[in-house]
């Protein structure tokens, strides 16, 4: 049986990955793409966990993940949607509508 | 006695149809309505008063109750009417005196544009005054009480295109609405003291009290008694009522009004024998009421002033005698007043009617060819008022200062017969220079029409016997009648009522008020009016003629105080309050202001945070814990 700190160690780069990608990219579908990365780095360290402890809750709590993914996908897309009719290109760093 | 409601339904049922269906039914229909309404009130009271006679006195009490108003906790709370001697007594003057001036209104207030809703506030006033002296508890007092102020606000200011009587009116409400407060915390102490407000549960409880809480209570109801009849110093909104139509100072002055502070203290006496200071005061302040506006009525040359100070002084006589606990001496002055001031002011009403509305004395005079029956009636009501001997306010006048001086109150006694010198020294310079000497004027004067000059003869009837009820020395019809309200608890007599009449004082009264007259005389009987003061009156006559300047005192005072208060706590509120706030505010605003920078747009910068707060978070757990 693979140890749990390999899955640990694929989640945490997967995850950093992620979260660079969200900080780096300007084009909204690919921050998407990131932050979904991170969503399935932290889906893995959970089902690594669940098999480690043989704790069904792990399972669980994936499955939750991926139903609010899929709805904060398509909520997002929506309106990555609408501000592209609007505005012909997207651009996060040109959101900035509501600065203080 | 269950039936006695009706005598309230009548005038109340009147007030409303003349004010809902005046116009539709006319002047003549409205008249009949609302002056019928009274005269059957006045019947109805007859009736009562009859069957109240056929009771042995013992049983002359009843107290039919109609509903349950208030049943909250111990407190219960029921309208329902007392029917007493002394609360007949003020059925059958509310009824009477007030039918004979609804009658004359008729005749004054004949070319007015809203002679319905005069007759509707008239029938609305004689009401409150009926209920107001028929409750059996104190609550429906207040309710009579505010109805009576609320009355006369809307008749005193009756001709509101006026500035004059929309500020008389105005005065008037605010005054009464004073002394509504005295009665209010009265009634606020009784209910946490006693828990009962209903006349017989508190007077027998009296005893029950502290002696400062019973001097307490009697203070407050005086005050609301001293505002609504007048009583110094809050008797200034009184002679400024003379602003609305004659036959309202009538209703106010002799009947409705302005006796209801008299009828309380007599009602409550039982609260105020057990407060011998609040006692001792009310008559102190009375006698001096009674000195101060006589002094004042000298010198006034509005015809309806001088009356209106005569009435405040006539009350001080009235609050003496209550005060020092003549209460049947008191009512019975009360009574007699009632007849002989509705004859002065409505015959003051019919002088002004013939004179075309002129109401200074000084461009009257030699009205007696052209005026006979209202130059006879009034001298009789002037007689009656200054107590000449025989007159009915002689008697009643006589008793009150017989009883103060047997009570061993000699300074109280000893105003009241200075006061009865300058009573028929003002009353009488008011005769010379209406009736006497030529006529000083430019007009017509007329006679007035029969449904005047009747009830001034039917009034005079009364002002020339009425005290022969009360004959000293030989019977005391009125006060036996009484005598069964003052007997229920203890302190409604005093022991020298019963002395014999000290002779010797009522003939030093009888010769001073013989002696104003001919003063009077002297001076304004011999037809020429006096321009010119000789130099040694002159100072008092300039502060006689201005009111003692009460109302500048009370306009400095007051006025002026809150005017001053007002503007100090505008300050207050502009600089410390709207600092307090604005501060605030200013202070939230400076904070946003100096955050918002941090929400730049950048979306990755706000994703740094976020994940730099997460990072933090996750590393604090691990390391610390």
């Amino acid at each position: 049986m693979v140890p749990i700190g390999y899955y640990l160690v694929l989640s945490a780069v997967l995850f950093v990955i992620g979260g660079v990608g969200v900080l780096s990219r300007r084009n909204p579908l690919q921050m998407f793409m990131a932050v979904e990365l991170m969503w399935n780095a932290v889906n893995l360290s959970f089902v690594a966990f669940a098999r480690q402890y043989l704790d069904m809750a792990g399972h669980i709590f994936v499955f939750l993940v991926i139903t609010v993914a899929a709805a904060e996908v398509a909520i997002g897309l929506a309106i990555i949607v609408m501000v592209f009719r609007k505005r012909e290109h997207v651009d996060v760093d040109d959101l900035s509508l509501m600065k203080g | 006695m269950q039936d006695a409601i009706v005598i309230l339904l009548l005038p109340a049922l009147g007030s409303l149809i003349a004010a809902i269906f005046g116009k539709s039914i006319g002047r003549k229909a409205t008249a009949y309505v609302t002056v019928g309404a009274m005269g059957a009130a006045f019947l109805w009271t007859l009736s009562v008063f009859w069957r109240l006679l056929q009771l042995p006195p013992a049983q002359r009490s009843f107290d039919p109750v109609y509903w349950q108003w208030i049943h909250a906790g111990a407190l219960k709370l029921q309208f329902g009417l007392l029917i007493d001697p002394l609360s007949t007594t003020f059925f059958l003057i509310v009824t009477f005196v007030g039918f004979l001036i609804h009658l004359y209104s008729v005749g004054y207030m004949h070319d007015d544009d809203n002679f319905q809703r005069f007759f509707s506030y008239l029938n609305l006033f004689a009401l409150a005054m009926l209920l107001l002296v028929s409750a059996d508890n104190f609550v429906f007092l207040l309710v009579g009480w505010g109805g009576v102020g609320l009355a006369s606000y809307l008749l005193i200011g009756f001709w509101h295109t006026r500035p004059s009587a929309v500020q008389a009116a105005r005065k008037a409400l605010v005054l009464n609405v004073a002394g509504d407060v005295g009665i209010m915390l009265a009634i606020f102490i009784l209910v946490t003291t006693l828990g009962r407000l209903n006349y017989a549960g508190v007077f027998s409880h009296v005893s029950s009290l502290s002696a400062f809480q019973v001097e307490l209570i009697a203070f407050l109801l005086y005050l609301g008694a001293a505002a609504k009849s007048a009583q110094f110093p809050l008797h200034v909104w009184l002679p400024d009522a003379m602003e609305g139509p004659t036959p309202v100072s009538a209703l106010i002055h002799a009947a409705t009004m302005v006796t209801a502070g008299v009828y309380l203290v007599a009602r409550a006496y039982p609260i105020f024998h057990a407060a011998p200071v609040a006692a001792e005061w009310i008559a102190g302040i009375g006698a001096f009421t009674a000195l101060f506006a006589a002094t004042i009525a000298i010198t006034q040359n509005d015809i309806k002033r001088v009356i209106a100070y005569s009435t405040v002084s006539q009350l001080g006589y009235m609050f003496l005698a209550v005060g020092i606990g003549a209460y049947a001496a008191g009512i019975f002055h009360l009574t007699m007043h009632a007849f002989f001031k509705a004859l002065l002011f409505l015959a003051a009403g019919s002088v002004i009617h013939a004179v075309s509305g002129e109401q200074d004395m000084r461009k009257m005079g030699g009205l007696k060819k052209l005026l006979p029956i209202t130059y006879w009636t009034m001298l009789i009501g002037a007689a009656s008022n200054a107590g000449v001997p025989l007159f009915a306010g002689f008697f009643s006048k006589d008793e009150i200062l017989g009883q103060a001086l047997a009570s061993g109150h000699f300074w109280l006694w000893l105003v009241g017969v200075v006061t009865a010198f300058f009573t028929a020294l003002y009353i009488f310079r008011l005769i010379f220079l209406t009736f006497h000497g030529k006529y000083r004027g430019d007009g017509h004067p007329h006679e007035s029409p029969k449904v005047m000059t009747i009830p001034l003869i039917v009034l005079a009837v009364g002002a020339l016997f009425g005290g022969y009820l009360n004959v000293p020395g030989a019977w005391s019809v009125f006060d036996d009648w009484l005598a069964p309200v003052f007997a229920r608890y203890p302190g409604g007599t005093i022991a020298a009522a019963s002395a014999a009449p000290n002779w010797g004082a009522m003939a030093l009264t009888a010769v001073l008020v013989l002696v104003g007259i001919y003063v009077a005389w002297l001076f304004f009987g011999r037809g020429e009016v006096r321009t010119e003061l000789p130099e040694g009156v002159r100072g008092v006559h300039k502060v006689l003629y201005n009111k003692y300047y009460i109302d500048e005192i009370g306009h400095a005072a007051l006025v002026w105080t809150t005017d001053h208060l007002g503007i100090a706590l505008d300050l207050f509120d502009r600089i410390v309050m709207d600092g307090i706030v604005m501060g605030i505010a200013a202070l939230v605003k400076a904070w946003g202001e100096a955050l918002a920078p941090l929400q730049d747009g950048f979306l990755r910068r706000y994703g740094l945070a976020v994940l730099i707060g997460g990072v933090a978070i996750v590393a604090y757990l691990t390391l610390v814990q």
